[in-house]
């Protein structure tokens, strides 16, 4: 008797949205990016190791004994009231007036980023974002089955006039548009920074158009120069939805992230978080209540802040000595990333692989765009390997840039467009 | 004899490395079931201290790619005096070079498309266009391109228009410095898995490989889903007979040993093609190894205990 089966016996049977929810065979590359011969140059884990974590252990150790009866029960979707408050605290920095009434806390942005899509887009609408945007963004608005339209940005961020001219073309086109996704502040994945005569414009433009703004907001604090940037929620507080982490000041396994909206928006937040998880887990809540209110945090981020600025040196200057000519990049003034971007004809995601052999690991460019593009591009992040492995893993990227381009002379430049679309092309969260 | 202890390895440092560890798990779980103490290990630098301090009665290699299909881990392993399961290191270096392979076993009696194995330099030195120009000319269309050496198809593709073959050829030099443009045999494409009992090898039934689309990619292999399997293998009954001699053939010829799956193609009129020969078959759940098993109504956990068995002297 014959027997027939599937790689999947469940095909057919999944929910159109999750068509796309395939790894690519760039993303089983990672599996090798995590051992120690291999610089990876991929993952955006923040450097962690960097906290007091015996005192921090002490904390929760007494959190849980002191108040265990609270902190393991379940607690509001909304979250927990006086962590809201010191949330608000945090948002001041950047120059932003909250009332913690109108703050969700969420396991971390990224669900912030799944329950504003949820209330918002149907199948079919269209979102806005950045050419490159967030990847984790993406998989969101494509869970979600929205249309993602990007805008090209430079290095003083989204482009106004890029962003008027799709409006425009859109709106002509009989487009809804549900919101416009931006992270503003040393953007990840390609490093650049909105400058704030573009803010006021943006913001300018998404009201006349009435198009609501998503603002992402996780590195905001960790600048290199002078103080932060203003969020462009500071500047809007109707028009812009805030979300803000704790993954990069504080700690990323945690997962405290939080959503600051419009009153009426608040509300269907809360009812779409309390049917997603109920509530947030408690114990993390109260971790960073309690490491808010009793450790020195700001200047925790300070020390962040200048170890993240040397690992960026680094970067910097290991790529300006041993990159290959025709090669560019951006120069973040925060936050982990540098864009990447190689000489006409070549192509990241094709030489991933060769990379991988030469032990050194980034995220092709593919990864950042959900139409196909970006395989001039490269994501390349220094906040987790030490200076001298940062340096390390440019020479080995730089021979193997160089070997692409003897490959492309020989073989004339040839664009892979041919080639089987790939699914997800970038790693989990939990990539070193 | 019972079995104390024994290291499966899996992981490395290939690019099948998250197949190999998926591979890995399914053979340490399989042996779990029948109480035999398993230790999963990585091929990293703590694990020659590891096998000396405390030696293990049997080693069950699960690395896909370079080092552990190419021979040499089993190099390793015979220095440190560790019996394995799985083909002796010289076999495995001739079965994993595709080309050496499809020599051997021609010789053996066993067709195989006509092929070209080019490294990139040829290509560097004497002008890709021109080079490729004669492969066209030569082979024809369509060419199957893919590295001599790897697994998992990636770096292959297939390629029907002349237009293609400078990026197919990118695309396979990412992943190995030479590269195996073979004739495209249209077909059933078929996997029969040889495995020793007793010093006999033993063929399994051939697997159908129906993919969507057409190509049995990595995706394909691995995440899509789509991929069916029909076994046994719808072919006549003189097809059917022809693949599995040929999977036999391939085995012997190649001097492997305990286990092996050969890669074929069936064209319409039931001529048999050899591709490849894997020397570490997958064994995650999509493998082709263990449905094969399944459909022969053996148990994954026996067949890995008899294996360990047979080397455990």
């Amino acid at each position: 008797m014959e027997l027939h089966s599937r790689t999947d016996a469940y095909i057919g049977r999944y929910a159109a949205r999750a068509a796309g929810m395939v790894p690519s065979e760039i993303r089983a590359l990672f599996a090798v990016a995590d051992r120690p011969e291999v610089v990876s140059l991929a993952g955006g884990m923040p450097y962690v190791s960097a906290l007091p974590l015996d005192r921090i252990g002490e904390m929760i150790g007494e959190l849980v004994a002191r108040n265990g009866a609270q902190v393991l029960q379940y607690a509001s979707a909304q979250g927990d009231p006086v962590l809201r408050e010191q949330i608000c605290e945090v948002m001041e920095l950047e120059g932003i007036r909250a009332n913690p009434d109108d703050v969700v806390v969420t396991v971390g942005a990224q669900q912030a980023l799944d329950l504003v899509t949820k209330i918002f887009v149907d199948p079919g609408d269209v979102v806005l974002a950045e050419a490159p945007s967030y990847v984790g963004a993406l998989g969101t608005f494509a869970a979600y089955q929205a249309e993602v339209v990007h805008v090209p940005l430079d290095d003083g961020g989204l482009i106004p006039a890029a962003l008027r001219e799709t409006l425009e073309r859109l709106r002509r086109d009989g487009r809804r548009v549900k919101f416009l996704y931006t992270v503003p502040t040393f953007q990840n994945p390609a490093g650049v920074t909105l400058t704030a005569p573009r803010r006021a414009q943006i913001l300018e433009i998404c009201a006349e158009y009435d198009v609501l703004v998503l603002e992402d907001n996780p590195y905001g604090l960790l600048g290199f120069d002078g103080e932060p940037m203003r969020a462009l929620r500071a500047y809007d507080s109707e028009r812009v939805i805030y979300l803000g982490s704790f993954s990069k000041t504080i700690a990323s396994g945690l997962r405290v992230g939080w959503a600051l909206a419009p009153h009426s928006v608040r509300a269907k937040l809360v009812l779409a978080a309390e049917s997603a998880v109920l509530c947030h887990a408690n114990l993390s809540q109260l971790a960073v209540r309690e490491y808010l209110a009793t450790q020195p945090w700001r200047e925790q981020i300070k020390d962040f802040r200048v170890m993240y600025r040397e690992r960026r040196d680094a970067m910097l200057d290991a790529l300006e000595t041993l990159m290959p000519k025709g090669c560019t990049w951006t120069r973040p003034s925060g936050g982990f990333f540098v864009w990447l971007t190689v000489p006409e004809g070549l192509d990241t995601k094709a030489m991933a692989p060769r990379a991988i052999a030469e032990r050194v690991a980034y995220v092709p460019g593919t990864g950042f765009y959900s139409n196909g593009d970006g395989r001039r591009h490269m994501r390349l992040s220094y906040c987790y390997p030490e200076p001298h492995r940062i340096r390390e893993g440019v020479r080995r990227l730089a021979g193997v840039v160089e070997e692409e381009i003897r490959l492309r002379d020989t073989f004339g430049g040839v664009r892979r467009d041919d080639r089987a679309p790939g699914g997800v092309d970038t790693p989990g969260p939990g990539l070193v | 004899m019972e079995l104390g202890h024994v290291v499966v390895l899996a992981g490395g440092l290939s690019y099948e490395r998250e197949v190999s560890l998926r591979s890995g798990r399914r053979v340490a779980d399989a042996l779990r079931a029948l109480d035999i103490p398993v230790e999963l290990r990585d091929t990293d630098a703590t694990l020659l201290d590891a096998l000396a301090t405390d030696p293990p009665d049997v080693v069950f290699p699960v690395l896909h790619g370079a080092s552990g299909e190419d021979g040499s881990i089993r190099d390793v392993l015979e220095l440190v005096g560790v019996p394995y399961v799985g083909a002796r290191p010289d076999a495995c270096r001739v079965a994993w070079d595709k080309p050496t392979a499809k020599a051997v076993v021609a010789r053996a009696g066993l067709s195989t498309p006509e092929s070209v194995a080019l490294p990139k330099e040829i290509f560097h030195d004497l002008g890709a266009a021109s080079v490729l120009d004669r492969i066209v000319e030569h082979l024809g269309l369509p060419l199957m391109v893919k590295p001599t050496r790897g697994g998992s198809a990636l770096g292959a593709s297939v390629v029907r228009d002349a237009e293609q073959l400078p990026a197919a050829m990118v695309g396979c030099f990412a992943y190995g410095d030479t590269a195996l443009i073979e004739r495209y045999v249209e077909g059933t494409e078929v996997a029969v898995s040889v495995i020793e009992r007793g010093g006999e090898p033993y063929p399994l039934p051939a697997v159908e490989i129906v993919a969507a689309g057409g190509r049995y990619d990595y995706t394909a292999r691995y995440d899509a889903g789509d991929t069916e399997f029909v076994i046994p293998a719808r072919l006549s009954p003189e097809a059917a007979e022809r693949v599995t001699a040929a999977a036999l053939t391939a085995h012997r010829a190649l001097g492997l040993r305990d286990l092996s799956r050969t890669d074929l193609i069936v064209t319409p009129s039931g001529e048999v093609h050899f591709l490849e020969v894997n020397v570490a078959p997958g064994m995650t759940e999509t493998s082709l190894l263990p449905r094969a098993i399944a459909a022969a109504g053996l148990e994954l956990s026996h067949i890995c205990r008899d294996l360990l068995i047979q080397r455990f002297t």
